[in-house]
């Protein structure tokens, strides 16, 4: 590794720059050509690369604890939807009187319920300094605890990957529930503004985008600087043979632990850019089915390189695009088969295919 | 004029054993003589038999005569009386537009299955124009009700007693009164005495005297009736005030004790009921887990598309009914041997297509066949719509059993839970018995050695696979007959069943079972105080936390295998 930038893996360096280009071009783009031209991006378009670059974000952070580390996680969606609701929340109170019901406090779905008062854990989420860190902290609690019993005990391999799921259903029936405080069936949506500004403005979307671009660099540097520290390897070790690492003198829960609760917040901050540019979270981003989708993307990428997941991520998403929009029935049949093929004829995915092409074997 | 009409009618009925004879002996070999006996058999009826006249004079007389016809045909005796009369009553009796032909007819689709009156016979589908209802008046309709609880009560058959007396218990009057005591004394079946002395004790509460109704409410204690319960809970009923509106304090203590009584059993009888509950849930959980213990188990693959191998199952399931839909119980038995034979298939196609190439490599194993499993639901979902499909419950198998008012059990269930317990002995011995089961434990337990010992490993992967998958089929067939039949149908069972084969032990059989049950009443005794989707939750919390303490299940597998 030479710098922070530039790596010696050339397919690194071209996703890199390939995003830094497009989180540049579009903003300028708009800000040249006027809203007839087709060299200007439209609201949805801008929204809509926004919510793959979240995805892309969401894959790196499954990446890390899969690719990394060999935790084959199941309900990773879990922390995506955890942060999303946290921003949600937040989104929520700032209606405010602006609701169908017009009640200042409470959000629409409470008074409807005819909830009297705001419940505890909605407090302080009219704050955008105090929803920021929740952000961080809903999905990194749940998954220090559920982390630090299933590490610990070592439920390993296959049985781990059975009670991520288990974990991610249970949070879907629980978020079902009108009881529990967060729209039941229909999630939170309906959202006014953000930080003051109408959250439905071109403005607030090309910003949007553009933060969601930065932090998937962030995170991509960061990760790969993780993956580089000792740290970093060590946790690659674990992948390789956890018992030998143990016995070396490791604590391999520990770095488990770690590298699972960093990607869990990792998970938490995409879903938090993901919910203002769709506008609407709801309890289906538990349900296993989603989780297992960012498995795809992660093993159609090709996991362990961080990039891959990226690629995967773009091009899964862009793909159910086009096909849910052309064909909605040939969808998941691309889908299922081309699970099928990566796993049996590619098992390193399309990063494992680009590096054999350039002759370099990964390590 | 007397003798003349004697004669004739002896000489009819040596025409008529002339012809009987004849058939009897002939075993009824020629046509001819068959036919001649049925005519014969007419006119011997429409004279002999006051029935027949009466049912003649009902479809076609005035109101007033056909008051008359029904006195008439509730004397004669005939076994088809009291039908008939049932049928007249709830507007269903009808007649054919040969004026003479009286039917019994149920609407059926578009059109009316209709049965002859008389004899109980199929006459197949009409439709409704070529049928005119007898009617009646309203008096007439209050005549024949006594007059079937009358007819009920005369019957031979002691169960047609016993719905009789039941079905006046909360609509009892004087005059019924006296009806049930007239039979009371040449009653001999216990339980419809026992349901008499329910009525005489139930107006009995009513009587002015104290003592009596004291002794009625000894009476009504013993009885699971909810009719019971409920006239004892109007006697301890308080009025807006707070004060009792029983005046009597004794008689409010010992309805008060009474219902404690009645109350206890009632609570036993729903712990009874939460526990079938609970062993039907855990039997649909077991049968929807036991393939998978199976392909998991014993050969460590997890398979993500075990749901929709059961969805294939109830899908044929559906397919058998739409091919035979006059043979609606028929179709879901034969359903079972097919279904197994398309998952286990399907199942051994999976295997040799795909799982083979991914062996020792699990994690790949589970995204490959969740990829299947996309496939498949999207097959289902292009060739049936994604609509649920409905399948229809064989007669036998919908209905409850009603043990008393507390205490029903649907037969849908308890044909489940059967089910569910004969397909596991029937894997159990499959796997201790034959050949196929003893190779499939030497190549779970060591590959090498059993291939060593010329074991063809790879054959008995593919059979391993298609008879875990066979199974889901199976069960598939039984899930059918409990919930709707939709592309979406294996998808809401995969966590579950997983949940249920680890929480058992990995690789036992027994642990499954077990896991299954404990799993279905724990959720059911939930459910009650925590309500169905928390009841769910927490049972997922459970196992949660419970693989933290175990991570190897209730029944570890032991010796070297466990550590592979």
């Amino acid at each position: 590794m030479k710098s922070l930038f530039i790596s010696n893996d050339k397919t690194a360096n071209v996703v890199l720059f390939s995003l830094i280009a497009l989180i540049v071009l579009v903003p300028l783009c708009n800000a040249i050509f006027p809203s007839a031209s087709a060299l200007h991006f439209s609201a949805y378009t801008v929204s809509l690369l926004g919510k793959y670059l979240t995805f892309a974000l969401l894959g790196l952070s499954l990446d890390l604890v899969w690719g990394y580390c060999g935790i084959l996680a199941l309900g990773h969606g879990a922390f995506f939807a955890l942060g999303g609701y946290a921003m949600g929340m937040y989104l929520m109170r700032q209606i405010g009187e602006r609701g169908v019901y017009g009640d200042p406090v409470l959000p629409d779905f409470m008074v409807f319920l005819d909830w009297k008062e705001l419940p505890w854990y909605w407090y302080g989420f009219d704050q955008f300094w105090f929803a920021l860190p929740m952000v961080l902290f809903a999905p990194g609690v749940l998954a220090f605890v559920f982390g630090w019993l299933a590490f610990r005990s070592r439920v390993t391999g296959v049985y781990l990957s059975i009670i991520t799921q288990a974990l991610t259903y249970a949070l879907m029936l629980a978020f079902f529930r009108n009881e529990m405080g967060f729209g039941g069936n229909n999630g939170l949506t309906d959202f006014k503004d953000i930080l003051g500004f109408n959250i439905q403005s071109e403005a607030v979307r090309v910003t949007l985008f553009m933060i969601s671009g930065l932090a998937l660099i962030g995170a991509f540097l960061l990760s790969r600087w993780i993956a580089c520290t000792k740290m970093g390897r060590v946790v690659t070790a674990v992948r390789d043979h956890e018992a030998r690492v143990r016995f070396l003198g490791y604590r391999v829960e520990m770095f488990k632990l770690w590298i699972f609760v960093f990607a869990a917040m990792l998970a938490g901050i995409a879903g938090a850019l993901y919910v203002p540019q769709v506008g609407i979270i709801n309890p289906s981003e538990f349900s296993p089915l989603n989780s297992l989708e960012i498995v795809v993307w992660v093993a159609i990428g090709g996991r362990g390189t961080l990039y891959g997941a990226i690629i995967g991520a773009l091009l899964v998403n862009y793909g159910k695009t086009v096909l849910t929009g052309l064909l909605p029935e040939i969808w998941l049949f691309t889908l299922g088969a081309t699970f099928i093929l990566v796993t049996v004829f590619m098992p390193n995915g399309l990063a494992g295919l680009l590096l054999k092409k350039g002759g370099e074997r990964r390590t | 004029m007397k003798a003349n009409s004697f004669t004739w009618r002896m000489s009819l009925l040596a025409l008529l054993m002339l012809c009987v004879r004849p058939a009897i002996a002939l075993d009824e070999s020629t046509a001819e003589t068959a036919d001649s006996q049925e005519v014969s058999e007419q006119q011997a009826e429409t004279v002999l038999d006051p029935f027949a006249d009466a049912l003649a004079r009902l479809l076609l007389g005035s109101m007033k005569e056909r008051g008359q016809a029904s006195e008439q045909l509730s004397l004669t005796g005939h076994p088809a009386a009291l039908p008939i009369l049932e049928a007249l009553l709830d507007g269903s009796l009808y007649v054919l537009r040969d004026k003479q032909t009286a039917v019994i007819a149920t609407e059926s689709g578009q059109g009316y299955r209709i049965a002859e009156a008389s004899t109980g016979a199929d006459l197949g589908l009409v439709e409704r124009s070529d049928l005119s209802k007898v009617n009646i008046t309203n008096s007439l309709r209050t005549k024949l009700r006594k007059k079937i609880a009358l007819l009920q009560l005369q019957s031979d058959d002691a169960s047609v007693r016993l719905s009789a007396v039941n079905a006046m218990v909360k609509t009892a009057d004087a005059k019924t009164l006296e009806l049930l005591k007239e039979f009371e004394s040449t009653e001999t079946d216990e339980d419809v005495l026992s349901s008499m002395h329910l009525i005489f004790a139930l107006n009995d509460l009513q009587n002015n005297d104290r003592s009596v109704r004291l002794n009625a409410m000894d009476t009504l204690k013993e009885y699971n009736s909810l009719e019971a319960y409920n006239r004892l809970s109007v006697l301890v009923e308080k009025d807006s005030a707070g004060n009792f509106i029983e005046q009597d304090v004794e008689v409010i203590k010992k309805a008060q004790s009474a219902l404690k009584k009645i109350e206890a059993r009632l609570q036993f009888y729903n712990s009874v009921e939460t526990m079938f509950f609970g062993l039907s849930l855990g039997a649909v959980l077991v049968l929807a887990a036991i393939g998978l213990a199976i392909t998991f188990g014993v050969m460590g693959v997890i398979n993500m598309a075990h749901g929709e191998l059961m969805m294939l199952g109830a899908y044929t399931t559906y397919v058998m009914q739409q091919i035979m839909p006059n043979h609606i119980g028929l179709s879901v038995i034969l359903a079972i041997p097919a279904a197994f034979m398309i998952s286990a298939l399907v199942g051994v196609a999976i295997e040799r297509g795909i799982i083979r190439f991914l062996y020792g490599r699990p994690l790949e194993t589970l995204l490959a066949t969740f990829g299947i499993s996309l496939f498949l639901q999207q097959t289902v979902r292009s060739i049936f719509s994604p609509l649920n499909r409905s399948v229809t419950t064989p007669e036998w198998m919908s209905g409850s059993w009603q043990i008393n008012d507390f205490l029903s059990l649907t037969w849908n269930r308890f044909y489940i839970v059967l089910f569910c317990l004969l397909v596991f002995a029937a894997l159990l011995q499959i796997l201790k018995k034959t050949r196929l089961g003893l190779e499939v434990r030497a190549v779970a337990q060591n590959r090498n050695m059993a291939k060593a010992m010329g074991i063809p490993t790879a054959r008995v992967d593919a059979m391993t696979f298609g008879l875990g998958s066979g199974i889901a089929g199976v069960a598939g067939v039984a899930l059918s007959q409990i919930t709707n039949v939709g592309p979406n149908l294996g998808q809401s069972y995969i966590v579950d069943s997983f949940m249920v084969v680890v929480f058992g032990g990995v690789g036992n059989l027994w642990g499954t079972l077990v896991a299954g049950f404990s799993l279905g009443i724990a959720n059911k005794m939930l459910e009650p105080h925590a309500g169905a989707v928390l009841a769910k939750i927490l049972v997922l919390v459970f196992i949660i936390l419970f693989i933290q303490k175990r991570p190897r299940g209730l029944f570890p597998q032991k010796g070297r295998a466990a550590e592979a």
